[in-house]
């Protein structure tokens, strides 16, 4: 198996990257499930409509559900990725976008092809070729995906973190210690922080236990990179701790 | 480098918040032609986003604001690198696509229709070897009995067996054949061995069904009954064949030095013009098999048939030869 990427970097002619988050196979398997759900609601609602329209016109009726259930087999992801730029139904629910691997726009054409191949990719059943293809492929493309330049990403928040919320400019008795702040700032993992900004953000949803806990976790995380005297950390709940050394690692001085 | 990451936020986010918004307006209008100072200013937006993003690399431990900044600089970037001219819709341009984009890779039709004329010398070479082939070639009951009686049972058939069915036998068909064409199409994916296999094996039913009927003496019912539909059938199966042929040669890349990536790409308006053109030219098909080939002599004379398929056939030669030259 090839070893797989979790994401896709694109480097600008300016030199700057970003990159694209990828949907993994699961993830594109259940959106798959929430458009094939999706496509047996419509096709039962043409069934309906053709019986009703039978007792007019029986042929005629049939003709229309025969064609229709074959447009909305093969049209529905192309219409919906072109009308909701790269999304279907159950992209959207899952929060994937189908978007250019090179990071261009989405062309009509793309999109056309990508689900046209779906054909191939369906084969022999459940989608074992595309599933195949998705596993093994290096960027969890499908068949369809790498004759159209296609990949599926997951979707980016496209707020900017509010700041001010999450550890607002007051009196930080942690800046009161410049170097012991700089060595804080040079050892916090990226991840950690992200996860601290989430907790706090989210604080007040948590249940009372739980955010007591969850905050002593993080306290002590920070606490065994670098260790503050007891004079800059008296009188601060674990969880204003946290927040004081959210405001460090941003940057800042007392207000 | 950034020393005060708050400080640095507040002096660029009114840059980020212009640029969103002037993106949000791009991609809910993407007819929207932006003015000279709109796109002078997209770009000094873009190019500060960028700059922006660059010196966040130097702050790792704020993931948040840099997929923000990510998100906003991908989605320009989008805009503003891209090259391929915008679809919108135009009818006549869009027709004409289809037999430029055929002519555009007229090797791959020859050997779509190459392979399938080989299936075709096989199907006929089976059944002059051994007619009893016929029934693993022609599974298809219709077909298994005599041409003779078939020929003799349609002509003096009194009433009309499609009567009532005609219409869903019709969109059965359309469905059918644009499958077929689809599938010819997407097993070029296997580097070209899928679309050989269907066009071989469409050819060798054609070429036995043919053999048949000429040996049995009825080519001219064989003629009047395929050629109202076969005409513009048969040519829409092999043109989903030379798309299947078009992306099998994209595939592989014989003597191209460009990236596969590059290579798909390029043919991919291409593939779409031409199953799409395909398919259209099915439902005509299969509208005529259902209420013109299924009538024989005497409801409708041969010589009608035939000069109608010859038309249909001289039409389609012309479209696809000289449509939009320039």
């Amino acid at each position: 198996m090839s070893r797989r990427n979790t994401s896709l970097s694109i480097e600008t002619p300016e030199g700057v990257e970003f990159s694209f988050d990828l949907a993994t196979p699961v993830t594109r398997c259940l959106a798959w499930i929430i458009d094939v759900a999706a496509i047996a609601a419509i096709t039962k609602g043409i069934d309906k409509v053709a019986n009703w329209a039978g007792k007019l016109n029986q042929d005629w009726a049939t003709a229309v559900a025969v064609i229709l259930y074959f447009v909305v087999s093969i049209g529905y992801g192309i219409v919906l990725e072109w009308r909701w730029r790269g999304q279907t139904l159950g992209k959207r629910v899952l929060g994937l976008r189908v978007v250019d691997s090179q990071g261009l726009h989405l062309q009509l054409s793309q999109i056309i092809l990508r689900n046209l191949l779906r054909v191939v990719d369906m084969l022999p059943a459940l989608y074992l070729v595309g599933g195949l293809a998705c596993v093994f492929s290096r960027n969890c493309q499908r068949l369809g995906d790498l004759a159209a330049g296609t990949i599926v990403a997951r979707e980016r928040t496209v707020q900017a973190p509010d700041l001010e919320q999450v550890a607002p400019a007051k009196y930080n008795s942690l800046l009161a210690y410049p170097h012991l702040a700089a060595r804080l700032r040079s050892l916090a993992n990226p991840e950690a922080v992200g996860i601290a900004v989430r907790a706090v953000s989210r604080r007040d949803g948590y249940d009372p236990l739980a955010r007591i806990d969850l905050f002593h976790e993080l306290a002590g995380y920070f606490q065994s990179l670098v260790r503050f005297p007891d004079a800059a950390r008296e009188g601060l709940t674990d969880e204003q701790y946290v927040r004081s050394v959210l405001r460090v690692i941003y940057g800042g001085s007392n207000a | 480098m950034i020393i005060d990451l708050p400080r640095f936020v507040m002096a660029e986010r009114p840059y980020w918040n212009e640029m969103h918004t002037l993106l949000g307006k791009l991609e809910s209008e993407p007819e929207r032609r932006l003015s000279l100072e709109e796109i002078e200013r997209l770009h000094y937006l873009y190019e500060r986003c960028s700059s922006d993003l660059s010196r966040l690399d130097t702050f790792s431990t704020e993931p948040q604001l840099r997929a923000f900044l990510e998100s906003l600089v991908s989605r320009a970037y989008s805009e503003i690198h891209e090259t391929r001219a915008r679809k919108r819709i135009q009818w006549k341009k869009l027709v004409l696509s289809f037999p430029r984009a055929f002519r555009r890779h007229l090797g791959a039709f020859r050997l779509s229709v190459g392979v399938t004329l080989l299936g075709c010398a096989f199907g006929w070479f089976a059944l002059r070897v051994d007619a009893r082939n016929k029934a693993v070639l022609l599974p298809f009951s219709h077909l298994m009995i005599p041409p003779a009686e078939r020929v003799a049972q349609e002509e003096s058939a009194k009433q009309d067996r499609l009567q009532g069915v005609k219409a869903s036998f019709a969109a059965e068909l359309m469905t059918h054949n644009a499958q077929v064409t689809v599938f010819a199409m997407a097993s070029g994916l296997t580097y070209g061995v899928g679309t050989l296999i269907l066009l071989f094996y469409n050819g060798v039913i054609l070429g036995a069904v043919t053999t048949d009927y000429v040996t049995g003496g009825q080519s001219l019912f064989l003629a009047g009954w395929l050629l109202p539909h076969g005409s513009i059938e048969i040519p829409a199966i092999l043109l989903g064949g030379q798309a299947g042929f078009i992306l099998a040669g994209a595939l592989i890349g014989w003597g191209d030095r460009t990236p596969r990536v590059q290579r798909l790409r390029a043919v991919a308006s291409d593939l779409v013009a031409i199953v799409v053109g395909a398919s259209v030219m099915l439902i005509w098909a299969g509208t005529v098999e259902a209420f013109v080939s299924q009538y024989h002599q005497p409801v409708l004379p041969y010589s009608l048939k035939i000069g109608f398929g010859l038309c249909e056939l001289a039409a389609l030669v012309f479209f696809l030869g000289w449509a939009g030259r320039e």
